[in-house]
Formats: structure tokens, sequence, C-alpha cells
């Protein structure tokens, strides 16, 4: 099956050969080394630390001990923010991966127009992240946007999606579905790789479309669909761009749009506020990853590996 | 064909087949029943509306960009009058002309690109081709950075850059590619070069090439398809980056598109949508043309990792 396997790494090496080897790799890797410690380890580290710091980049860092961690826990707007993008994340997953399982389903069988169909589907998911998309979102969403206006022909009147505190953060899941193309892609290499003859036996035994869907589609792509889950949610958390442009920066209205990381932006650049940025930081990066070790703990009860 | 193992009513092309000792011409797919065909044209019309659905508003933007200011808002796809005022009024509203912000753009993401392309082949051949001390951790760790969330790099590194003075410059955004901080591409790469067959190096060592050279002169070439993958996708997601460019560039010489895109809203509120919606369109040309172009190498790379 296709599930995403992780290469096999050659073992220790031996002998003079062997250190030869090793130093050649270690050449190779001198870049990543390099920029493993300057721009990756060495940022987190120095971000743990700032957490326990009040820091304004002016004065240097004061040492504050966990007061940074103590005010998260009676910050409201904080914790409004987390309950955004936990909804978010709750919702808008899923909600994409239905979309994106249910067209692959249509569109596995070597069909005609199949390519045009992928293009058409993939390409929202290129642009759903840039500015000019939110920009169209603003417009689309807004009072006298395209889809009040669609709804106007029918004699609907539709409120300002956008300035409405109940509907702005769904203008941003569906914004979040519409690029269901990526996992599309991902489920059709994924359906490609099962077995044309599982569904022929099935089909000899009398199961029926449902049937061989859940006995043989759901499990086989299990691995794939469970990958798609891990990413995406992890992405989800980390939404920004489209929150901040289409509120303005603000996580408006209402602060319903007002996504974690778009908190942390607005203590961390405009607010200077570099120590209590960074715990915050460190409180997305345990929920994420507490988040995703759910995700494999739960994948034990329905992800499905062959051998 | 697996329609025939249950269709009782007889298939007179096989049964033809048969008699005649010639293949049965194949059918195609989905046609094989009046009931059959009515699902398939059913299924074609419900893909067809729902790509449409979902690339409508990028057409809308599309013509509405072209449209005089009067009836930028009008729902159809109608054009009476094409103007490209909104171009010319788009392109110097804001303190540069927006050919500038595009070049910085420009700028960022072929830095980017020549620096994920270097770095990670280099990272992506060690781990996948030779044996050394700590290559386990080294692996790992790499992946685990792939899931590390930006924001809390972030901070950290934007004092340090500001403290060199690179804020405002496209160095923060270029410099780092350059020592394979991508880990997902040297992930891409490593799979690929896994994919080819080992003998092929073992030949060139065989025949005294040293690794630096078997690199270059073997892998490299044969890996061109991972390296267009990350090519392809290192413009489009640098293109989109909002986050950082956003964070590191602040003064308006320095701004790239998406910035510059996000202050024309600010400069000029709710009124000139026409203006927004041509720049907007000039933005997001270059992704589409990087896909529409690129499009194989974006399934393929999406198919060997089972990556985004």
């Amino acid at each position: 099956m296709t599930a995403p396997t992780l290469p096999r790494i050659p073992s220790r090496p031996r002998g003079r050969k062997g250190i030869r080897e090793s130093l050649a790799a270690y050449g190779f890797l001198a870049p990543w080394m390099i920029g493993m410690l300057a721009f990756t380890l060495g940022p987190v580290v120095a971000s743990f630390f700032l957490s326990f710091t009040k820091y304004n980049l002016l004065q240097p860092p004061t040492w504050i001990g966990t007061q940074n961690y103590e005010k998260m826990l009676t910050d409201e707007r904080l914790q409004h923010a987390l309950g955004v993008t936990l909804t978010y994340v709750v919702v808008a997953v899923p909600f994409q991966l239905v979309v994106a399982l249910g067209l692959a389903m249509l569109l596995d069988r070597g069909m005609r127009g199949m390519s045009f169909y992928r293009s058409a589907f993939y390409l929202p998911s290129m642009l759903g992240s840039s500015v000019a998309i939110a920009v169209l979102w603003r417009q689309m969403f807004g009072a006298d946007g395209l889809v009040n206006q669609v709804l106007a022909m029918f004699g609907v009147e539709g409120a300002s999606w956008i300035a409405d505190p109940d509907t702005a953060l769904g203008t941003l899941i569906l914004l979040h579905v519409w690029t269901f193309g990526s996992p599309l892609v991902i489920f059709l290499a994924g359906l490609r790789n099962i077995p044309r003859m599982y569904y022929e036996a099935a089909q000899v035994d009398g199961a029926g479309p449902v049937r061989r869907f859940l006995s043989i589609t759901l499990p086989l792509l299990s691995p794939i669909i469970f990958f798609n889950l891990v990413l995406q949610v992890i992405g989800a958390f980390q939404t920004f761009t489209q929150a901040f442009v289409v509120s303005n920066g603000t996580g408006g209205p209402s602060d319903a749009t007002l996504f974690f990381t778009l908190y942390l932006y607005q203590k961390a650049f405009p607010g200077f506020q570099m120590g209590y940025a960074s715990a915050m930081a460190w409180l997305l990066l345990i929920i994420i990853a507490a988040v995703t070790a759910l995700n494999f703990w739960l994948s034990k009860w329905w992800v499905f590996y062959e051998d | 064909m697996r329609t025939d193992l249950v269709d009782t009513t007889a298939d007179s092309s096989v049964t033809e087949a048969i008699i005649t000792g010639r293949p049965a011409p194949r059918r195609p797919r989905g046609s094989t029943s009046p009931a059959g065909r009515v699902r398939s044209v059913l299924k074609h019309v419900g893909l067809a509306l729902l790509a449409l659905l979902m690339l409508y508003p990028l057409v809308w933007m599309l013509v509405a960009s072209f449209r005089p200011s009067e009836d930028v808002f009008t729902p159809g796809l109608s054009l009476e009058g094409v103007t490209l005022e909104n171009y010319t009024l788009g392109w110097d509203a804001l303190s540069q002309p927006f050919g500038r912000y595009l070049l910085n753009s420009a700028l960022v993401v072929l830095g980017a690109i020549i620096g994920n392309l270097v770095s990670c082949s280099l990272a992506a051949y060690a781990f996948a081709r030779l044996t050394f001390r700590g290559s386990k951790w080294m692996f790992g760790l790499m992946l685990l950075t792939i899931m590390l969330p930006l924001q809390v790099i972030i901070v950290p590194q934007y004092i340090m850059f500001n403290s060199v003075g690179w804020v405002n410059t496209v160095l923060p955004l270029i410099v780092p590619k350059f020592f394979a901080t991508d880990g997902f591409f040297i992930f891409l790469m490593i799979q690929f070069i896994r994919s080819l067959p080992r003998e092929l190096d073992e030949a060139a060592r065989i025949d005294g090439c040293g690794h630096f050279r078997t690199f270059t002169q073997i892998i490299l070439p044969l890996m061109t398809p991972a390296l267009a993958t990350t090519a392809i996708f290192t413009f489009i997601w640098t293109w989109n980056d909002f986050f950082s460019q956003v964070i590191y560039l602040t003064s308006p010489e320095a701004y790239t598109v998406q910035p510059a895109l996000r202050a024309f809203i600010d400069s000029q509120g709710q009124s000139s949508w026409g203006p927004l919606f041509a720049m907007s369109i000039i933005s997001i040309l270059p992704v589409f043309l990087a896909f529409l172009f690129g499009q194989k190498y974006l399934v393929r790379g999406v198919a060997t990792t089972g990556l985004k």
C-alpha cells in the first residue's frame, strides 16, 4: 500500500571506509546542520527562554519566571482565540476531507475528463492562501457582494456575512473547504494503488457499492486519510493570512475571526510583547503536539495497515 | 472486465469474439447499460457544475477587473466596454509602482528556489545514500522540524535578523533557504533518490567517482523531476507566503506582492474594488502559470511523498 513509508536509514558505518563516508556525509549535511542550529534549534531554545521574560526589543529581556504563562490563564481574549481556532480546526478539517474523499471516489475510474476535473479542483488549493483570494472572499461575502447578489436573484436577502460575528468564521471555513484539491490529489494517488481485483472479488461475492466502499476502500485508504488528517490539523492550527486580511488584522468582527496566530502576531509585532508572544507560541506548540499525539493514539482504532 | 462477471445479459461482442476468435473490442466504461449511461451523464453534469461553482469567483474577478468602475459589481460575466483603467489605477495606487512589488517578490522567489534546490538536494543525498554516525536521529530531527509551527521560531528569528539590520531586506526570506530549512523538500528528495537504482551510483564509485561527483554527475541529473517539484512548490508557497513577508517587510519600498496588496486594502478602504481586483489578478497570475505548466510535477510530487 502507499502509506508514506519512511525510508530506511542505513545503520552505523564501520572501518576506515566508514569514517571516510561519514565525513563525506557531514560535508553534504553541513548547510543543513548550520541551518538547523542557527535558524531552527537556536530560535526554539531562545523562544523557550524568552517565554519566561518580558522583552520589548528596546531594553534587554528581564526574567519574570512563569508570569507570562500565568497571564495566559486569565487572558480572556487568548482563551477566546483558542476557541475560535479549535472550532475552525474541528469543523473545517473534517469537512474538507469528507468533500475531498467523496470527490476522489467519484473521480477514480480512469474516467473521461479526469485531468480537467483534477486541474479545476486543484487550482484553488494553490491560490487559497494568497491575499488576492482573501480580497475576493471579502467582496464575495460582503453586504453587496457576489453571494448576496446571487441570492437576491432568488429573492433572498442575505446578510453581510463577513461583518456578522455569527457567520464571519463560517466564510473562512468555506474558504478552507474550497481548497480541498490538495487532499483530493493525495486520495486519488492512493485509490489508484488499491488492486482492482479486490473489488472484482467482492463483486463476485455480491457486495454492493456501499459495502465495497466500507470494506475495501475505507480500510485500504485509511493510512492516507490519517496522514491527510494529521497534516491538515497541524496546518489549520496555524491559519493566519485569510483571517488577517478579511478582518484587516483585527480578528473582528467582535473577535469572531481572532485566530490564535493572529492574536500572537498582534502581541509580537505591533505590540512588541516578545516574551508573551513566545509563551503563546509554546502553548500553540504544546496544543499541536498534544492533538497530533491524540490523533496517532486514536489511529489504532481506525487506521488499517496491511501486513 | 468486472462488469462482464455479473452482467447476465448476453454481450454480443463477446459472443462474436468467441465465434470469430478475435478479441472483443473494448467498450468504454460506464456505457454497458442505459441506466449506467444515465448515471455517467449525471455524474459529469454534477462534477462540471461543481467545477464551475468553484472557479466562478475567480473568473468573475477576472472579468470584473476589466469593467469600468461603475459596474464592477455586476454579478454575471457580461463585459460591456473593456477598460484597462483598473490596471493603470491599481498599478500606481501605492507609493511605488506595482512592478516594484512584483520584482521584489520575484527576487525572493528566485532566491528561495535556488537555495532550496542546492541545500536540500545535498542533504537528501546524504540521508538517502550515505551511512554515517547519527544518521537516525538527524533524520528524525529533520522530520520533526517539518511539523514545527513557524510561530515558535519567528520571534527569535525576527530579533536575530533585526539585530543584524536585515529587516526590510529580502535576506531573512532567502538566506535560511540556503541552509536547508525546508525539511519537507529534503524528505521529498530522499523519497525520490531512494527510488533510483543503487547500482548506478555503485558503478560510478567503482569507476573512481568520489561522493561529490557521484552526486553531481549521476544522482542530480536523474532527480530532475523531484527538483522540478521542489522548484514549483517553492515558487507557489513563497509567492503566496504572507506571514513572514508581512513581518520582515514593513517599509513600502521593501514590500513584496502580498504585503503590498494588503497595504492597498488599508489605504483605499472599500471604495476602489476595481483596481484592487486588477492587482489581485496580477498577483495570482504567476502562480496560475506555474500551476498550469508545472501541474504534472505537483501531482507527481504529491503522489511520491504523500504529503501536501
